[in-house]
C-alpha cells in the first residue's frame, strides 16, 4: 500500500448495529466540591479501538479507574457486556507509569492475572509463554524488573494485561513515559497483537497522533469538568502501518481536526490552573 | 532491545577491583595495626595493664577458656536466649505490624499502645520483667524479645503503608483476593523496609542480653563480664568483649546474606 492511499471505512455504521461491550449512562464523579466527571454517556462496539483525549485533569483518568472498578460513581451506570457464564474477567488494566512488581520476575509479573484466577498450570504456561513471545521478551522471563529498560517494563505490563485474556483492555497513557523511538515501536507492536484478537479497548492519551495512529473513533473531553465534547471517527483502513499512516494526508487531517477541537480545552484547563493556583 | 548488564568497559572494572583490594587490605591492616601498637604499649608499660591487659594474655586466656567448654557453655547460654528471643519477638511483631499496614481500625487500636510504650528505655523493664519472669531463662528471652519486637513491628507498618499505591491497584484490578495481597504484594513490598528494621532489632536483642545476663543470670556472656568484674579478672572481661564482637559481627554477615536470599530483586 502506497502512502496517501489509505482507504476509508464505515466505522460507525457498524457501531451502531451491534450490543455495545461498554454502555455508559450519565456517569458522573465528584470528589467534594470537584466534578471530576460530569455525566458522561456512550457506547463503546465490540471490538473497538476507543481513544479518549482531553487537557490534563480533564477526569480521565478517574473514567477509567471507574470502569477498571477502582473508583465507584457517584452516579449513573456503566454495563460491560459479559456473555453468560464467561469465565474470563471483564476488564485487565496497562497502568500509567511501572506497574509491574518488582519483586516478581518477568514471567511472575505476566502470569500474575491467571495465578490470581487460578487458571491451570499448563494453560498459564502455554498463554503466557506466547505473550512474552510476542512481546519479545521471552529470553527475559526469568529477569526481575529493575534488569529491563523502561519500554521492556511496559512490554511486561502490556504482556500481563493481554495475558489475563479480559473482555475489554483499559489502557491509561501506557506509553506516556517512554522515549519517542520506544514508544513508536511499542505503539507498533500494540497494534500488531491486538490485530489477532481485536479485544475492545479503551485508551486514554494526552497524544493526538498516538489518538489517530491507534484508534477507531476518539473522544475529546473538556476541562473540567469533564464532559464529552465531541466524537472523531478514525476511519483508517487496518491492519495499519504507522510510518506510512503519518505520511497520509487523511491522517494530517484528523490530528488537525481533533487538535483544534481540543485546543480550546487545553487552553481552559490552563485557565482554571491559573485561577486556582494548583496544578491538577 | 538492550540488557542492563554489570559488564562495563574493562578498564574500570580492573581500576573498581584494585580499589576494592586496597580497601580489604586496609581494612585488615586497621584492626591488627592497633592490636600491636596495644600489645607493645602494654608489654612496655605505657599503658596501665590492669585496665587495657596485653592483648596476647586475653588471646591466652581465651584459648584456656575454649579447651575447658567454659566459653562455649556461656556463648551457647547467650545465642539460645537470643534465639528465642528474636523468634518470640520477631513473629508477632511481623504479624501485627503488616496487618497494622493493610488494616486501618487495627492501626488505629494498636498505634497509641506503641506510641506509648516505645520512648521507655527497655533496659529500664529489666527489674518488672525479674519480677515478673523471675531469674530464669524466661525474663533474658523476654528481654530480648521486646528488643526485636519495637523496631519490626514499626518498620513492617512503615513498610506496607508506603508500599507505591498502583501495586495495590494492579493486585484489586487483577482480582487478588485477600490472602494473596498479603502474600503477593504485602509483604514482598514491604520486606525491605522489613528487614531493616529486623537488623536494627537483632542489635537492640543483643545490646538487652547483655544487660539482662548480668543480673541474676548463672551463664551467658553477659554473666561472665559482670563476674569478671566482681573478681576483677580483666583479661575475662575482655574475653567476653570480643566474643560479643564477634557474635554481632557474624549477626550482621548472616543478616547481610539473609536479605540477598530474600530480597532478590533489591537493586543495591
Amino acid at each position: 500500500m502506497s502512502p496517501g492511499a489509505v482507504p476509508l471505512r464505515p466505522v460507525e455504521n457498524a457501531i451502531a448495529a451491534v450490543r455495545p461491550a461498554i454502555r455508559i449512562r450519565d456517569l458522573a464523579k465528584t470528589f467534594g466540591e470537584l466534578v471530576a466527571v460530569d455525566h458522561v454517556s456512550l457506547d463503546i462496539a465490540p471490538g473497538e479501538f476507543f481513544m479518549i483525549v482531553g487537557p490534563s485533569g480533564c477526569g480521565k483518568t478517574t473514567l477509567l479507574r471507574i470502569l477498571a472498578g477502582l473508583e465507584t460513581a457517584t452516579s449513573g451506570s456503566i454495563e460491560i457486556d459479559v456473555p453468560a457464564g464467561s469465565k474470563r474477567p471483564d476488564n485487565s488494566m496497562v497502568f500509567q507509569g511501572d506497574s509491574i512488581f518488582p519483586w516478581m520476575t518477568v514471567w511472575q509479573n505476566a502470569s500474575y492475572g491467571l495465578r490470581m484466577r487460578k487458571v491451570a498450570a499448563a494453560q498459564v504456561k502455554d498463554v503466557v509463554g506466547y505473550y512474552l513471545d510476542r512481546t519479545g521478551l521471552a529470553r527475559f522471563a526469568h529477569y526481575y524488573p529493575h534488569q529491563l529498560s523502561g519500554g521492556m517494563r511496559q512490554r511486561v505490563a502490556i504482556a500481563r494485561a493481554f495475558a489475563n485474556d479480559p473482555h475489554i483492555l483499559l489502557m491509561d497513557e501506557p506509553f506516556s513515559a517512554l522515549d519517542a523511538q520506544n514508544k513508536l515501536l511499542l505503539q507498533e507492536e500494540l497494534l500488531h497483537i491486538w490485530e489477532e484478537h481485536k479485544k475492545t479497548v479503551v485508551f486514554i492519551t494526552h497524544s493526538v497522533d498516538e489518538a489517530v495512529l491507534l484508534g477507531d473513533r476518539v473522544m475529546v473531553m473538556t476541562a473540567q469538568p469533564g464532559r464529552l465534547k465531541q466524537f472523531v471517527p478514525i476511519a483508517l483502513a487496518r491492519p495499519r502501518d504507522i510510518m506510512e499512516l503519518q505520511g497520509a494526508p487523511e491522517y494530517g487531517e484528523l490530528v488537525h481536526r481533533i487538535w483544534s477541537s481540543l485546543r480550546d480545552e487545553v487552553q481552559r484547563a490552563r485557565e482554571i490552573e491559573n485561577r486556582i493556583g494548583v496544578k491538577s | 532491545m538492550s540488557v542492563q548488564t554489570t559488564a562495563a568497559a574493562p578498564t574500570r572494572q580492573q581500576r573498581a577491583l584494585s580499589l576494592r583490594d586496597r580497601d580489604r587490605i586496609l581494612s585488615i591492616a586497621s584492626p591488627i595495626g592497633l592490636l600491636l601498637v596495644w600489645e607493645i604499649a602494654a608489654q612496655t608499660g605505657l599503658i596501665d595493664t590492669r585496665f587495657f591487659p596485653a592483648p596476647s594474655s586475653i588471646l591466652a586466656l581465651l584459648y584456656e577458656m575454649l579447651r575447658s567448654g567454659e566459653l562455649l557453655m556461656h556463648v551457647g547460654a547467650s545465642l539460645q536466649r537470643l534465639a528465642w528471643g528474636i523468634l518470640l519477638g520477631g513473629v508477632p511483631a511481623l504479624v501485627l505490624g503488616i496487618a497494622m499496614g493493610l488494616n486501618r481500625t487495627i492501626r488505629a487500636l494498636i498505634d497509641p499502645l506503641i506510641a506509648a510504650t516505645y520512648p521507655i528505655p527497655k533496659s529500664s523493664i529489666l527489674p518488672l520483667v525479674l519480677l515478673i519472669f523471675g531469674l530464669g531463662e524466661s525474663s533474658k528471652v523476654f528481654m530480648v524479645a521486646i528488643g526485636v519486637f519495637f523496631p519490626l513491628v514499626i518498620n513492617a507498618t512503615t513498610g506496607v503503608r508506603e508500599i507505591n499505591s498502583i501495586y495495590l491497584d494492579v493486585g484489586r484490578n487483577y482480582k487478588a483476593d485477600r490472602w494473596n495481597t498479603f502474600w503477593t504484594i504485602a509483604l514482598p513490598g514491604a520486606l525491605p523496609v522489613i528487614m531493616t528494621g529486623f537488623k536494627l532489632g537483632v542489635g537492640i536483642g543483643l545490646i538487652l542480653i547483655a544487660i539482662a545476663e548480668m543480673n541474676g543470670a548463672k551463664s551467658g556472656l553477659g554473666f561472665l563480664i559482670w563476674s569478671a568484674w566482681e573478681t576483677f579478672a580483666v583479661e575475662q572481661m575482655y574475653v567476653g568483649l570480643f566474643m560479643f564482637a564477634l557474635i554481632g559481627f557474624i549477626f550482621t554477615v548472616l543478616l547481610n546474606e539473609l536479605e540477598r536470599f530474600i530480597i532478590p530483586w533489591k537493586t543495591t
